[in-house]
C-alpha cells in the first residue's frame, strides 16, 4: 500500500480488499460496549479542513479516536489561514508539532498531492476540490460489497451533478477496479468536458435519461446536487432537475426489488431524492455513515500503525 | 507502509525433526481437555477462546473432547490481538482476524485462552488486554499445546500439552489438519 491515499490510483485491488477485511473487523467493534483498539496510542492525527465539512471531518475523528489516536481538528475558519497564511506555511507549522498523520480536505483539487511532497508523515486526502474524496469511495465500495456481496459483475448507477463530483471520480475508479460497470447520468449541462473520451478511457457508460438506465441497476448511487459550487445556469429549475433527474417515487418503482440506494450525504430531500427513496428499505444511507466510521478505521491503522517507511516517501 | 502484508493464515511449511505426531497431539489435548474440566469442577460457565490462528481450531478441538466426555457443549470462539500487539510498529500492517464471542459475552465466565505455541508471552499479555475490552471474567487460564519456554514476560500456561526445551535459534512449527492439511510438531 502506498504512503499516503491521495486517490484512489495509489490503492491495487489486492490494497482494497485488505482495507474491507479490516472495516470488516471495525465495524464489530462499534457494536462493542468498549469501543476503543489500542493500535494508535501515542500517535496523534491532525485534521485540517479547509472546507466545510460535518459528517467526513467527524467520522475521520471518531475513526481515530477509537484507535486510540489524539486527533486535532483544525478548520480553516478562525485559523491563520484566514489571516492570510499561506497552505505552505499552515501545513509546516502544523506537522512541526510532531504529528504523525494528516486528513486534508481542501477547495482546490491537488491540494492534498501537494501538501504530500512538503512533509513525510502520511497524507489522507479527505476531498480535494472536484477531484477525488477517496475514503468516501471506499466505504461505498464497502456498503455495497456487504450488501451485495461481490460487485464483480454488477451494475452501479451513478446519478446526478457529475461536473462537480469528487465522490463520482474516487467512486468511479473504485467501483470499476472492483469489477462493476459503471453508468453515469446526468443533464448535459452537469456532464463534465471530454467525458466521451474519459468514459472509454476509464470503461463506464454515459446517459442522459435516467429512465431507460434505472431498471437494468443493480446499485444506485445518488449525488448531491452541489449548489455551492455553481456559478447558476446549469439546469432552469431545481423542479426541472427533479423531474428529469431525480430518484422519485414513481422512479423508485422501476428498480428491480431489494435494489440499494446511496447518497453519500448530505441529502437535498425533494430535490435529487425524494423521502420515498431516502428512507426506503433499500436505502443504505445510514450504513453509508456507519461503514464511513470502519473504513476511516481501517485505512488509519494500515497508514499509521505498521513500521514506519521513508523509503517511498516523496518528502521534500 | 511498504507493499502488502503477507496474510498469515497460509500454511506452514513441514520442516525439521518432528517432536509430536498426530497421536500426541490428540492425546494432549485429551489430557488438557481434562484437566481443564478438573480445574473447573465441570463444564459449566466454561467459554473457550482460540487465539489465531492455531489457538482456534485447537479451542474447536478440546470443546469436541469435552463434549464426548461430559455430554455437554462448551461455548467457543476466537479472539484476534492484532491491534494489542505491543510490536505492531516494527512490521508491516494486516488486516486482523475474526474476533467471536458468544452471544452471552464473557462477563463472569470461565475464559479458557488456547493457543498452539508459548513463546515469548508477549501475544497472551495482548490477550489480557483484548479481553478487558470485552468484559470482565471471572477466571482467565491458559492452554497450550507446546510450551517453548523464553519467556520475556512473568506469564505461565496453566495446561500444557508438551514441555519442549529450545533454543532461542531453533524453529518451532506445529502444522494442523485443519489448516495445514496434517497435524504434527517439528523443530528445526
Amino acid at each position: 500500500m502506498n504512503r499516503h491515499l491521495l486517490s484512489i490510483d495509489d490503492l491495487e485491488v489486492a490494497d482494497i480488499q485488505q482495507i474491507f477485511a479490516t472495516a470488516a473487523e471495525m465495524h464489530d467493534v462499534q457494536r462493542r460496549e468498549v469501543k476503543k483498539l489500542p493500535a494508535l496510542r501515542g500517535r496523534t492525527v491532525i485534521n485540517l479542513f479547509f472546507e466545510d465539512s460535518t459528517r467526513t471531518r467527524s467520522s475521520f475523528e471518531i475513526a481515530g479516536k477509537w484507535l486510540s489516536a489524539d486527533v486535532i481538528n483544525l478548520s480553516a475558519k478562525g485559523s491563520s489561514a484566514s489571516k492570510g497564511e499561506s497552505l505552505r506555511d499552515t501545513v509546516m507549522t502544523v506537522t512541526a508539532m510532531g504529528v504523525d498523520g494528516l486528513v486534508v480536505r481542501h477547495g482546490a483539487s491537488g491540494a492534498a498531492e501537494q501538501i504530500s511532497r512538503w512533509i513525510d508523515i502520511p497524507v489522507i486526502n479527505a476531498g480535494d476540490g472536484t477531484h477525488e474524496h477517496p475514503t468516501q469511495a471506499l466505504l461505498d465500495g464497502y456498503t455495497l460489497t456487504r450488501k451485495l456481496g461481490t460487485l464483480e459483475g454488477k451494475h452501479v448507477v451513478i446519478v446526478g451533478d457529475v461536473t462537480h463530483s469528487r465522490v463520482f471520480r474516487s467512486n468511479v475508479k473504485c467501483l470499476t477496479k472492483l469489477g462493476a460497470s459503471v453508468s453515469v447520468v446526468a443533464p448535459p449541462t452537469l456532464m463534465p468536458s471530454g467525458v466521451a473520451d474519459w468514459s472509454k478511457a476509464a470503461g463506464f457508460a454515459t446517459s442522459y435519461d435516467l429512465d431507460a438506465v434505472l431498471p437494468e441497476a443493480d446499485a444506485v448511487m445518488m449525488l448531491r446536487v452541489q449548489r455551492e459550487r455553481m456559478s447558476g445556469g446549469f439546469f432552469p429549475t431545481a423542479r426541472e432537475y427533479t423531474i428529469g433527474y431525480g430518484l422519485t417515487r414513481n422512479r423508485l418503482a422501476t428498480l428491480k426489488t431489494g435494489t440499494p440506494i446511496l447518497h453519500p450525504g448530505p441529502m437535498n430531500r425533494g430535490l435529487e431524492i425524494s423521502p420515498d427513496a431516502a428512507d426506503a428499505a433499500d436505502s443504505l444511507v445510514l450504513d453509508q455513515v456507519s461503514a464511513g466510521v470502519a473504513v476511516r478505521m481501517s485505512v488509519l491503522y494500515h497508514l499509521l500503525a505498521g513500521e514506519t517507511d521513508h523509503t517511498d516517501g516523496a518528502s521534500a | 507502509m511498504p507493499t502488502h502484508a503477507p496474510i498469515p493464515s497460509g500454511s506452514i511449511p513441514a520442516a525439521g525433526r518432528v517432536v509430536l505426531d498426530a497421536d500426541d497431539i490428540n492425546r494432549a489435548l485429551i489430557r488438557i481437555s481434562h484437566e481443564i474440566l478438573e480445574r473447573n469442577k465441570g463444564a459449566e460457565d466454561l467459554l473457550l477462546l482460540g487465539l489465531h490462528t492455531r489457538g482456534v481450531p485447537l479451542a474447536q478441538r478440546i470443546a469436541a473432547h469435552i463434549a464426548t466426555v461430559e455430554g455437554t457443549t462448551v461455548a467457543t470462539g476466537s479472539l484476534d490481538v492484532t491491534m494489542y500487539r505491543d510490536d505492531l510498529r516494527s512490521h508491516p500492517t494486516r488486516a486482523p482476524h475474526r474476533t467471536e464471542v458468544p452471544a452471552g459475552g464473557i462477563d463472569g465466565k470461565t475464559v479458557v485462552l488456547v493457543d498452539d505455541v508459548l513463546y515469548s508471552g508477549r501475544t497472551i499479555r495482548a490477550a489480557l488486554d483484548a479481553l478487558s475490552d470485552l468484559g470482565r471474567p471471572a477466571v482467565v487460564r491458559l492452554a497450550v499445546l507446546v510450551d517453548r519456554g523464553h519467556r520475556e514476560l512473568p506469564i505461565r500456561a496453566d495446561h500444557v500439552g508438551k514441555n519442549l526445551p529450545t533454543a532461542r535459534s531453533e524453529r518451532v512449527s506445529l502444522r494442523l489438519k485443519e489448516i495445514d492439511g496434517e497435524d504434527g510438531v517439528r523443530i528445526a
